[in-house]
């Protein structure tokens, strides 16, 4: 194509162009538009969505795997072992609790949503709600305690485990200084051996 | 104007409140093409705009001029200070003289001088000259660079500008707007974009040229006030950088209503030239001083909702672009027409 060919096709080609524009600009001025009026109305989010963690505490066991697989490291769990004498009841699967969990923090505003403390809980109790708005103004609201340990209740585990230990310390002790009486005493002479059938 | 010479008996005071008229139409007209643009814009989108603040929006308006009122006023420490000072209110000045010599109606305009159009063209460049010191005065190198490439692309699209024009005074024989829209009086068949009062024979001729002077006209002055596409001097970051960048609050505020009364203004001045100005398309059917107000006004807001709807439909232009579209497309076809109107009004 001449030069002035290309001058001519050029401009009626870009009118067109922005003929056709116009036309598909104007078509979407009358489409209904595609906006969610957020608050008064809510899109419906998946079921599995991984959002707000929740611990049902009554099935931890304390066994710390979630607050070790955590790469924000946003969970904070204390434990306190339980004596013998006391029965702390079973988990959902039917497997006995041995620990007191008088701490579980978990801190929301690090927390990233990956699941990954879901995964390793041998209770499952841990799961990833579908909760997404839990917005506070204060940052410390967004420190999540889910033990239900009152005070008393931990210092009363506390001191029995303390006592429990002292008792076993005890006995520890009386049993090696058995051990070392035993050890220390004289010994009894045995009798001469016997003469040999030859002398 | 002259009943109300009457009424006060005082010319001074008048003329002052005469001159005061256009400035409450362009701020009444601010608020509403700022809700136009942000709805229609949205609409486009498929998305809706504002919905909180007032039903649907409308005080959206009013909280946006609220918040450009009371904003801090930041000058940069080594721009040049009065420069910097100066450039928006220049820039405004040059957009709210050329409200003198637009014929509202019948009754009204603001300057009735007889060389109307040629004003147009002069003020224009008071723009110009305001956006040029805005972007050197802010002393940022990006700013410079968006007041020179303005001020290019204002120079080249002045002339496609001028020379329409000229086509309209050979059609009506004057550049006194006031007349220019008498001229086309009596209904939508005298419209100079039809080929003005003209026997049939010379309107045929004609009608192909005015069409194609008309669209013209009206793509050089977009380009004139910065407008998508042609909207590179403000819009390199999208008006944050340009010769915008330094600039917030009430200075900010004045080139923003600067650039709204100018849509208004490029409307209006095709309006009056080839649309027939306040004239009723029915002829004498709802035609009058008061109605001539209703016809300019809504004859101009179509052509601002044309260019709102342009602005986003299009991609904007490089400057290599603007510079070719003005001097290799758009002044070749106008001088074109500019020959065949004259051949045709002399044969």
């Amino acid at each position: 194509m001449s030069a002035v060919g290309i001058y001519f096709y050029n401009i009626f080609h870009s009118l067109y162009t922005v003929v056709v524009g116009m036309k598909i600009t104007i078509n979407h001025l009358f489409t209904r538009s595609s906006t969610v009026q957020y608050p008064t109305v809510k899109m419906n989010i998946p079921e599995r969505a991984r959002n707000r963690l929740y611990v049902n505490i009554d099935d931890c066991i304390g066994c710390d795997q979630c607050s070790m697989a955590c790469p924000v490291d946003c969970i904070t769990i204390d434990t306190i072992k339980s004596t013998p004498d006391v029965d702390l009841g079973l988990t959902s699967k039917n497997t006995k609790k041995r620990l007191y969990v008088p701490r579980f923090d978990i801190d929301i505003a690090k927390c990233c949503y990956c699941g990954l403390c879901v995964w390793p809980c041998p209770t499952d109790c841990i799961v990833m709600t579908d909760v997404y708005e839990f917005s506070e103004f204060d940052r410390k609201n967004l420190i999540y305690s889910f033990s239900n340990m009152t005070v008393e209740e931990i210092t009363t585990a506390e001191e029995r485990l303390k006592k429990y230990d002292e008792e076993q310390a005890a006995k520890k002790a009386a049993i090696a200084a058995a051990a070392a009486e035993k050890a220390a005493a004289p010994m009894i002479p045995l009798p001469p051996k016997p003469e040999s059938p030859a002398s | 104007m002259e009943f109300i010479q009457t009424l006060l008996a005082n010319e001074l005071v008048v003329s002052i409140l005469l001159s005061l008229l256009p400035l409450v139409f362009i701020i009444v007209y601010a608020l509403v093409v700022l809700y136009t643009e942000m709805k229609v814009a949205a609409h486009i989108q498929d998305r809706v705009a504002y919905m909180r603040t007032g039903w649907h929006g409308l005080l959206q308006p009013i909280a946006d001029m609220l918040k450009l009122l009371q904003k801090e006023d930041i000058i940069p420490d080594k721009a040049d200070k009065l420069l910097f000072r100066l450039a928006p209110i220049i820039a405004f000045v040059g957009t709210y003289a050329a409200y003198a010599v637009l014929p509202f109606s019948s009754i009204y305009i603001g300057s009735n001088i007889n060389l109307g159009a040629f004003f147009l063209v002069a003020v224009g460049s008071l723009v110009v000259v305001g956006i040029l010191m805005a972007g050197w005065a802010s002393n940022n190198k990006w700013s410079l660079f968006g007041g020179v490439r303005s001020a290019a692309q204002m120079i080249s699209y002045e002339i496609p500008t001028a020379i329409a024009i000229i086509i309209v005074v050979m059609i009506t024989g004057s550049l006194n707007l006031q007349d220019v829209t008498k001229f086309q009086d009596g209904g939508i068949g005298n419209w100079v974009v039809f080929g003005g009062p003209l026997p049939w024979s010379q309107k045929l001729m004609l009608m192909p040229f005015t069409i194609i002077t008309f669209f013209i006209l009206f793509v050089s002055s977009v380009a004139e006030v910065n407008r998508t596409p042609f909207d590179l001097p403000e819009a390199e970051s999208e008006l944050v950088q340009g010769f915008n960048t330094e600039y917030s609050g009430m200075r900010f505020a004045m080139f923003y209503l600067s650039e709204y009364a100018n849509l208004f203004t490029v409307s209006a001045v095709g309006v009056a030239l080839f649309l027939g100005g306040w004239s009723s398309p029915f002829g004498t059917f709802m035609s009058g001083p008061v109605w001539g107000i209703f016809w300019f006004v809504a004859k101009a807001y179509i052509f601002v909702l044309i260019q709102i709807w342009v602005r986003w439909t299009l991609p904007r232009l490089r400057v290599d672009q603007l510079m070719y579209v003005s001097w290799k497309v758009l002044i070749p076809w106008l001088f074109v027409c500019l020959l065949s109107v004259g051949l045709i009004l002399v044969l």
